[in-house]
């Protein structure tokens, strides 16, 4: 076999720039820097020049500066007192709760759409085929506000709960749906460590024994695996497994005192209970049925995407339906399903800056909204905003790499 | 060895049995309905149950919109002739629908102009759309951008004919050098069309008639849906060329070129349209020359473009790797050079694979487009949430806005997407 190599040596000439393999990838690149170094200048220029024109200067200063601004759903403390720094903070934690609620809920409706999708029964596949449909099909903005709009013109004011004559009632005396939000009865602790203050300390506890259960009753099906990878018999570990998540809690949540607080009309509002303003409920809500459809097609193409010889090769080797699914189908099309899922949840993640659209506090209303706005401070605020969903996004594309790495087909 | 003849048979029948009609239970709707609805115990369970859910999805809306009044003036009097019984108030719809569809402030005896256009932009789509219809009319979708211009914008018709006569020179000058080189072609083509664009730059404004034969509307005064679907069609046909060129860097052997475009898709793609439409509404116009008052739309139009093309680029890249190495071995072994390789053999093939995703994302784009409304300008959305509502006449007639708003959405996204379905199949050269 020959190759006919580059002439070698000689003498270098200007247009083997251009023309020689060897030095043309070079020049290219050389002229792309060039280009966008004086692209790069030229929009730096315009933006001295512009913020020179408007007497404005690059400052982060004003996160330090009192906000001035009221938030009404706060996860954490938060008064109009606080620093602009404080109020993107309450912002970045309400982003957070409400993809995180959002995912969770938007992954139920989704798998359930999915799978009724393919039912034997030709009314349910109908019916969430046209489920899809219209949500997939119809902005996600408009979803929310019809649901803001349920929520606040629909829903009855807390009068109509008043009174002998009330128009309205709360649903087993526990919730309260009102046009102000939705009252649910609060966990509180009467015998809690370090009283109403600590309160934070007793679910740190809940948790670190939620934490310790899961570890114990793992190390429990890992033992029964081992055991019964040597005597071939497997022990029953559903009681004792239902025993270190339960009990545990139950008597932690007993010693400490749980108790619930309910939602009670006090002059002329809900008291008590946890509020959920509405606009939480409307972002929530229309983003976990908008991307359930979403979601939805994706746990169909995955469930079709393992072929049926799959499920026939596993009936013929003796498993039983249930052990078909968890053993041989789930796991072939959980690999199709979870990486777009995953990037379903990216969409959640973005798509709740909607917020703005209804007045819920996130870190778009917050940094890209209000403070924006008061301190006029356009490119500090944006750009935090940016560099907020960039490391958001980062980090769930990271998760989802790490989690392709572990379940990639382990090729030989 | 048998002596028993052909009378010790007692019958043999010569005829088949015509087939007897199945049992009821086994045949035409009752069978359908046995295997479908109810099959099972859990099965009817669910079919009674989605019954019912249909049931009460049509009591709420059936009466609603039958018993709809389509002609009054406000919601006041929309009550007082529904009297009580429950029915929705149309005649909001019959009212402000130059609103919905045109924004508030486009002049009302010009509605024509973008109405023309629009019917333009379906001979316009035509073409793109069906492989089948003769070749010849894309030059209607080549003419259609600057023909859509004039019609929407008015003002002097010079603008988009230099604009037109820019590109002429610009395809003028490739045809005649993509022969010798395309790189050569290519930039020699941009090149022209510059030219002839910041000479006839400086000619435009003293050929700008007094009085020009179509109205000039500023863009401030575009609203409604018509805001929707030009932001949509305009977004996704700039982003297409621009997708394109970021895959090929993408997959590019120089590193430098690779990452600048893994950069800029990898950010666009992380952060949310929302911010990227504030970037248009409260920091791109620090980026442009001082003085040059680079309107709203055309920023937004630039935001929601960089936005799409890192979506379409990341489709193609999908279509690129798909494509077996053989392709492209086969390309090098025939001597083409890279951009031959790419026009005549890879894209062709990578474009095709990718058409179901890019017609995604111009679905989703298209959905997005109400997002505006959150920077203050007057989309479909912005439009109800703003002046209709607002206002004394309409205040509180919520479902009809939305719903009318979700149809006309509906609409276009549904028949995109079963185009898209349809496409596919029709590509589909595999024999399976």
């Amino acid at each position: 076999m020959t190759t006919i190599p580059d002439p070698q040596g000689g003498t270098f000439r200007l247009s083997m720039l251009l023309n020689d393999t060897r030095y043309r990838s070079m020049t290219l690149q050389a002229i792309a820097a060039l280009i966008l170094a004086l692209a790069l200048f030229y929009l730096y220029s315009n933006l001295t020049a512009n913020l020179r024109a408007a007497g404005l200067n690059i400052s982060f200063d004003f996160l330090g500066a009192p906000a001035g601004y009221d938030i009404n759903q706060t996860l954490v403390d938060y008064n109009s007192q606080s620093s602009n720094l404080r109020a993107a903070i309450v912002g970045i934690l309400n982003t957070l709760l409400v993809a995180f609620l959002a995912c969770i809920t938007a992954t139920i409706f989704g798998v359930l759409a999915g799978v009724l999708r393919l039912s034997n029964n030709w009314l349910v596949s109908k019916l969430m085929a046209f489920y899809v449909e219209i949500f997939r099909n119809i902005p996600v903005l408009i979803w929310i506000i019809i649901i803001f709009t349920i929520m606040t013109a629909v829903m009855p004011g807390p009068r109509a709960f008043r009174g002998d004559a009330a128009t309205s009632s709360m649903l087993m005396d526990l919730f309260a749906f009102t046009n102000r939000g939705v009252y649910i009865p609060g966990p509180y602790f009467t015998r809690g460590i370090g009283g109403e203050e600590g309160s934070v300390v007793n679910w740190l506890l809940v948790i670190g024994v939620l934490v310790a259960s899961y570890f114990s009753a793992r190390f429990m099906t890992n033992r029964a695996n081992a055991i019964q990878a040597d005597t071939g018999i497997r022990p029953n570990t559903l009681w004792t497994n239902l025993a270190i998540w339960f009990v545990p809690l139950i008597v932690l949540l007993f010693i400490l005192g749980l108790s619930w607080d309910i939602p009670a009309l006090k002059g002329f509002n809900f008291q008590g209970g946890i509020k959920i303003g509405g606009p939480l409920i409307a972002l929530w809500f229309a983003l976990s049925i908008y991307t359930g459809a979403f979601i939805a097609e994706n746990v169909r193409a995955g469930i079709q995407a393992v072929s049926k010889g799959q499920t026939e090769a596993a009936s013929a080797l003796g498993l039983r339906g249930n052990r078909v699914m968890s053993l041989v189908v789930l796991p072939q099309a959980l690999r199709v399903i979870i990486p777009p899922l995953i990037s379903q949840y990216l969409n959640i993640t973005k798509n709740s800056s909607l917020a703005i659209a209804v007045g819920y506090a996130d870190i778009t209303a917050t940094l890209g909204g209000i403070t924006l706005n008061q301190t006029g401070r356009a490119i500090e605020c944006v750009l935090l905003l940016m560099l907020f969903y960039l490391v958001i996004s980062l980090l769930i594309s990271a998760g989802m790499n790490v989690y392709n790495n572990a379940m990639k087909l382990k090729e030989r | 060895m048998s002596d028993t003849p052909a009378q010790s048979v007692a019958f043999v029948r010569e005829t088949a049995i015509p087939p007897s009609p199945a049992p009821a239970n086994a045949s035409g709707i009752v069978k359908w309905m046995r295997d479908n609805l109810f099959a099972t115990w859990p099965n009817a369970l669910l079919t009674i149950a989605s019954i019912y859910v249909i049931y009460l999805i049509l009591a709420g809306t059936m009466p609603w919109i039958f018993n709809g009044v389509w002609n009054t003036n406000s919601l006041a009097e929309c009550r007082e002739v529904l009297d009580g019984t429950v029915g929705a108030c149309f005649s909001v719809l019959t009212e402000r629908w130059n609103q919905l569809l045109f924004g508030f402030k486009y002049p009302v005896d010009q509605y024509w102009r973008p109405l023309t256009a629009f019917l333009l932009m379906f001979a316009a789509l035509a073409p793109v759309l069906f492989f089948d219809l003769p070749r010849k009319l894309l030059i209607i979708t080549a003419l259609f951008p600057f023909v859509a211009y004039w019609l929407i914008w008015g003002g002097t018709i010079w603008t988009p004919l230099f604009a037109l006569l820019g590109f002429v020179a610009g395809y003028l000058v490739y045809a005649r050098f993509v022969t010798q080189s395309f790189a050569v072609g290519f930039f020699g083509g941009v090149f022209a069309a510059v030219v002839v664009w910041i000479v006839t730059g400086y000619i435009t404004p003293m050929l700008a008639p007094e009085q020009p034969l179509l109205e000039a509307v500023p863009s401030r005064d575009l609203g409604g849906y018509m805001l929707n679907m030009m932001l949509g069609l305009t977004c996704v046909s700039l982003s297409l060329p621009l997708g394109i060129a970021l895959a090929l860097g993408r997959q590019s052997s120089m590193p430098l070129i690779k990452w600048i475009c893994v950069i800029f898709i990898e950010f666009i793609r992380g952060v949310p349209l929302i911010t990227l439409l504030f970037v248009a509404n409260v920091m791109l116009a620090y980026f442009f020359p001082p003085g040059s008052g680079v309107d709203l739309f055309l920023r937004v139009v630039i935001m929601i473009t960089m936005f799409s093309s890192a979506y379409i680029a990341e489709v193609i890249r999908g279509g690129l790797a798909a494509l077996p190495k053989g392709q492209y071995e086969a390309a090098d072994s025939l001597g083409l050079d890279y951009p031959q390789a790419m026009r005549l053999i890879i894209l062709p093939q990578a474009l095709k694979i990718s058409i179901p995703g890019i017609v995604n994302i111009a679905v989703g784009l298209f959905k997005d487009t109400t997002l505006v409304s959150v920077i203050s300008m007057f989309d479909i959305l912005g439009m109800i949430r703003g002046p209709i509502l607002a206002s004394t006449d309409w205040n509180g007639v919520y479902w009809e806005l939305l719903g009318f708003a979700c149809v006309v959405f509906f609409v276009v996204c549904y028949s995109i997407s079963q185009y898209s379905q349809w496409l596919e199949r029709r590509l589909a050269t595999d024999h399976r």
